[in-house]
């Protein structure tokens, strides 16, 4: 019986290095799809990869090998030579626990920034590629698409989507509160550090499209601008800025405040007095708390946006609680699924082999009787076809109600030695194709026809 | 029957506020929709009862104060349900409604004798006078209700002290736009609803200005908000103080409607007796 695996790395597992490796992988248009004809141990493959994950979906026949291969596939796509180790950075999940993974990445709740909407519409699109190489089949497909159905679940059961659960996420709530819609806003960022990056990835996603990053180091800045399609101004000339920004998020090493009272409120006029909303994550602080008693000028530092999460933290429990129920319950509701799938081959066995049979001697009884009529074959065909039918329905009803156990395999194990379908019964191979909605009980009625 | 549609406006009006109060609570777009649609079947009834009324006595009726509070209700109502269609923002409702319930109920307190019959309040003037004016004070009164929310988010935002409105109320540039969008065109019309009163004296009084009290306050109410309005534009005054201008405004409102219509006596009052 085939297993299910996931293979990959995140922004959990992976360090920096490895994840700028990732980046510049996820914006190949090479799909690592490609090479599944060369993987001989692996039957299905799904691939994902956006620019904080890459994850390897699959099944196969035997374990070891499976995973030898798909690390090597994973090494040849982010370009990693073989001296460089790989294999802490990794999580292998398998079965359950693998299917458990998929749902979680699919309701964002492994995400880097919880919650966030992208991921699925990555996941749809890394199914879409494998259908395009016709990498899924019955048990890929099933398991894309209950994870769609999970992440539906858990978006419209719970509020991970929309609840704050960051820091940065805070801010951009905040900024949404001032502002309305970000799509207009000019954002300055400060300082260029993983705090800063993180917060600007937010914005981006809420739609600004104008930012502006000063930095001690130009490099730093450019390398950022680079990223976020930003402008850079020189670190001195950023109070000039100020006129013409919305949205300041400040980050430096600074040890004294580099924005003071005086700074702010001699600007406030030639801004015509725009809102200004400064979120100041540097410790220490970059920016004079007294900015925050001018009228129109809201300033967050990072114990204010802590408040701002520690407000809901009881209810994003209660949420993330709610969630992980959502995802048990689909785990085991898609483990039946599976081992009722692993009894669907033994079942279609039994029934090809009587088929056959019957098939044999039908041949045999008409050679001998010449004279039949077309009738009389007709309620011979019947009623032969009857007589199995009748014959294998215990068998069969029992083997379906085994196939909810734990000790299933047992019983798939003994019937196959008992109908004596091992030699030569390809049928263990030929699992019902397609139908993806389709009830396991459906497909074991239909396979067979 | 004019009286019966009066009751019954005053009782749609309030269940539309028990529902908006409601809403407050419970963000259901049901609750909304229902709320928005009783407060239209109220305005309906409303409008009947004011029409019925022009009809029987002949011209517009705003020479009592009960009657003319009654139709500013029924024009505040009005320019609310037609905004909230173009804003889309339901959480409006909730500060409004309680308004035109105020106005509704405190219009059949009050008292309802009757100026001298005058063939004056006949002119096609009056109703542009008082037509103007009242949708003008309808906006102002709307921009006061979003100045006070615009208050209550801002002081959230501001002392980083997050009560269950903040998750309600818009942003506050959403608000703030609203408010400015009220004042632009709320502001004209008053202008225009002073000409035309100014110049409707003049021609039966012969003198524009008759240090008539409602004149006074009506023109220093003019005065604060012309003062916002030109703030606003030339400044770019926003926010807080502006907020705290257009409530400020609409005080004076409300303070000329009902001060010089019961305190003070002179051509507008209905208390006097005096034309």
């Amino acid at each position: 019986m085939s297993k299910i695996v996931l293979l990959g790395m995140n922004h959990k597992t992976a360090p920096v290095e490895i994840r700028e490796q990732l980046a510049v992988a996820c914006r190949q248009e090479v799909n690592p799809l490609h090479m599944l004809p060369h993987l001989r141990h692996v039957e299905e493959l799904v691939f994902l990869s956006t620019c904080n994950r890459v994850e390897f979906l699959f099944t196969c026949n035997s374990l070891a090998e499976g995973i030898r291969e798909i690390k090597a596939a994973l090494r040849t796509h982010i370009g990693l030579p073989a001296s460089v180790p790989l294999d802490s950075y990794l999580y292998v999940h398998e079965d359950m626990e693998a299917v458990k993974h998929l749902f979680l990445v699919a309701s964002s709740l492994d995400s880097m920034i919880v919650g966030e909407p992208q991921i699925l519409g990555q996941l749809k699109k890394a199914y879409r590629d494998a259908i395009e190489y016709r990498a899924v089949k019955v048990i890929l497909n099933r398991l894309l698409h209950k994870s769609f159905s999970v992440a539906k679940r858990v978006r419209t059961e719970t509020c991970i989507g929309s609840c704050a659960v960051s820091v940065s996420y805070a801010a951009v709530e905040l900024a949404r509160k001032i502002f309305g819609d970000l799509r207009d806003k000019r954002v300055l960022l400060i300082g260029a550090g993983e705090m800063a990056e993180l917060a600007a990835e937010h914005f981006i996603r809420q739609g600004v499209h104008r930012m502006v990053v000063a930095n001690r180091t130009l490099e730093r800045a450019m390398e950022l601008a680079n990223r976020f399609k930003a402008e850079t101004v020189s670190f001195d000339g950023f109070l000039e800025e100020l006129k013409v920004t919305d949205i300041v998020v400040s980050s430096t090493g600074a040890q004294e405040p580099i924005i003071r009272y005086k700074d702010i409120k001699s600007r406030m006029r030639e801004r015509r007095n725009k809102p200004l909303f400064f979120i100041d994550i540097a410790v220490p602080r970059d920016i004079d708390s007294r900015v925050n008693e001018i009228d129109n000028v809201y300033l967050y530092d990072i114990d204010d946006l802590q408040g701002v999460i520690d407000l809901n933290k009881e209810e994003r429990l209660h949420q993330a609680q709610t969630a992980e129920h959502i995802i048990d319950e689909e785990t085991i509701k898609f483990r039946i699924w599976m081992n009722s799938l692993s009894a669907v081959p033994t079942i279609v066995s039994v029934r090809e082999k009587a088929e056959t049979i019957r098939r044999n001697e039908i041949r045999k009884t008409f050679a001998q009787l010449p004279n039949l009529s077309d009738r009389e074959k007709e309620a011979i065909e019947i009623l032969t076809g009857s007589i199995i039918k009748k014959f294998l329905h215990d068998p069969i009803v029992f083997l379906k109600k085994k196939a909810q156990r734990d000790a299933q395999a047992v019983y798939m194990d003994f019937a196959q030695q008992l109908f004596n379908l091992n030699n030569g019964a390809s049928g263990a191979d030929t699992a019902p194709v397609d139908s993806e909605n389709a009830d396991a009980k459906d497909q074991t009625f239909t396979a067979k026809k | 029957m004019e009286s019966l549609f009066l009751v019954i406006a005053t009782l749609c009006y309030l269940s539309a506020t028990a529902g908006y109060l409601v809403y407050l609570f419970r963000d259901r777009e049901q609750l909304h929709r229902i709320s928005w649609t009783v407060m239209l079947v109220g305005a309906l009834f409303h409008g009947a009862a004011v029409l019925m009324r022009a009809v029987s006595v002949g011209r517009l009726p705003v020479t009592t104060i009960q009657e003319a509070l009654s139709l500013f209700a029924l024009v505040f109502v009005v320019t609310y349900l037609i905004l909230q269609l173009r804003l889309q923002l339901r959480i409006l409702g909730s500060f409004v409604s309680p308004l035109a319930v105020i106005f509704m109920l405190s219009s059949s307190f009050l008292p309802s004798n009757v100026m001298p019959k005058s063939e004056f309040f006949k002119s096609g003037w009056v109703i542009i006078h008082v037509g103007s004016l009242f949708v003008a004070n309808a906006l102002f009164a709307l921009a006061f209700s979003v100045g006070i929310m615009y208050l209550l988010q801002e002081r959230h935002i501001k002392k980083k002290n997050f009560g269950f409105l903040y998750e309600r109320l818009p942003s506050l540039e959403r608000l703030d736009s609203i408010a400015h969008y009220c004042l632009m065109s709320g502001f004209p019309l008053m202008t225009a609803g002073l000409i035309t009163g100014f110049a409707y004296a003049a021609i039966v009084w012969h003198s524009p200005w008759n240090w008539d009290p409602k004149e006074i306050l009506s023109v220093v109410t003019w005065i604060i908000y012309a003062v916002l309005v030109h703030e606003r534009l030339a400044v770019g005054w926003r926010g807080r103080r502006a907020a705290w201008l257009s409530i400020l405004g609409f005080s004076a409102v409300l303070l000329t409607f009902f001060g010089a219509s019961l305190l003070l006596s002179g051509h507008h009052s209905v208390v006097s007796g005096k034309m």
